[in-house]
């Protein structure tokens, strides 16, 4: 019963938080159509998400956003100093095939979009069954750091939080 | 206090505009489509997110108190920019490139974009086998 009215309740909770920060005062108007809000709109789209992403350890995500963060500010000088620091004909862009462990479909966007974001990378297809991410580098000699690195830093911290 | 708030909004500022130059320098300079892909992807979000916090800051120090818009401007900005590339990509590999061109997914299916591949029709016009690359 409670499944049916509330398919997702951490969904409900953040559209709320989200609706409240949007409107930018902390009143009880504001909080009520935030969790009015926050029930209609994930019942109506329980039908596009039908399973609930289990958080097995929810601490993790504090320690990941930071990890990331960082990841942001530093891709950003590097992919800054590729742009202005070599010719084009230096450039050594390439693909690299990231197998992935993860299977939650949550776990596995969170990844896709983490890597996007961070350097010199960009997530770029989706296997057929799944299982592994097709990501285009930038300038990368070295294909198989890429990949080890994705793996240590961001998926092993993935699966610890989702699975 | 105030002097001091003053330095760290402009410095802030500076950054975003140079990380905001670079990215679509970027997008000028790059010659392929796919490493021009990444240079909005990057670059663009040091650039508007130094312009939140120091508007965060401003608003802080200088007017009416603390404001969540820049919060929530840098959350929707995370969550549509993978999103965004992740289609141009996909797109872009759909018309572009064929599956022979790249690296194998490593099980039994083929990357995602062309699990129909033969069931479309053949004569795309769009793709140009002899530039993968463009």
């Amino acid at each position: 019963m409670l499944r049916k009215v509330l398919p997702h309740p951490w969904l409900t909770l953040v559209v709320a938080v989200v609706w409240v920060m949007l409107v930018n005062v902390i009143t009880l108007n504001a909080i009520v159509f935030g969790l009015i809000l926050g029930i209609i709109i994930p019942l109506v789209t329980a039908a596009y998400w039908p399973e609930r992403p289990t958080l097995r350890n929810p601490m993790m995500i504090i320690e990941y956003m930071l990890v990331v963060l960082l990841d942001i500010i530093r891709a950003n000088i590097q992919v800054s100093l590729v742009i202005l620091g070599k010719r084009n004909a230096d450039l050594q862009p390439g693909w690299v095939t990231v197998p992935l462990e993860l299977r939650s479909p949550e776990a596995i966007t969170v990844l896709a979009g983490t890597i996007t974001m961070t350097p010199g990378t960009v997530s770029s297809d989706l296997s057929e069954d799944g299982h592994a991410l097709l990501v285009h580098c930038l300038d990368a000699p070295d294909p198989e750091a890429v990949v080890a690195q994705i793996k240590e830093r961001y998926e092993r911290r993935l699966k610890e939080i989702f699975e | 206090m105030s002097i001091f708030g003053e330095i760290i909004v402009s410095v802030l500022l500076l950054a975003a505009g140079f990380f905001g130059l670079v990215g679509s320098f970027g997008l000028v300079k790059l010659d392929q489509p796919m490493t021009r892909l990444h240079a909005p992807t990057k670059a663009t979000t040091l650039g508007v997110g130094s312009v939140l916090i120091a508007s965060m800051l401003y608003f802080l120090f200088f007017a009416e108190g603390i404001t969540f818009h820049e919060l929530m401007i840098t959350l929707f900005l995370f969550l549509t920019a993978p999103v965004v590339a992740h289609f141009i990509a996909k797109a872009h590999l759909h018309r572009n490139w064929k599956p022979g061109d790249l690296p194998a997914p490593g099980g039994a299916k083929s990357w995602s974009v062309y699990d129909q591949a033969d069931e479309a029709p053949a004569d795309n016009p769009a793709r140009d086998p002899a530039r993968p690359g463009e």
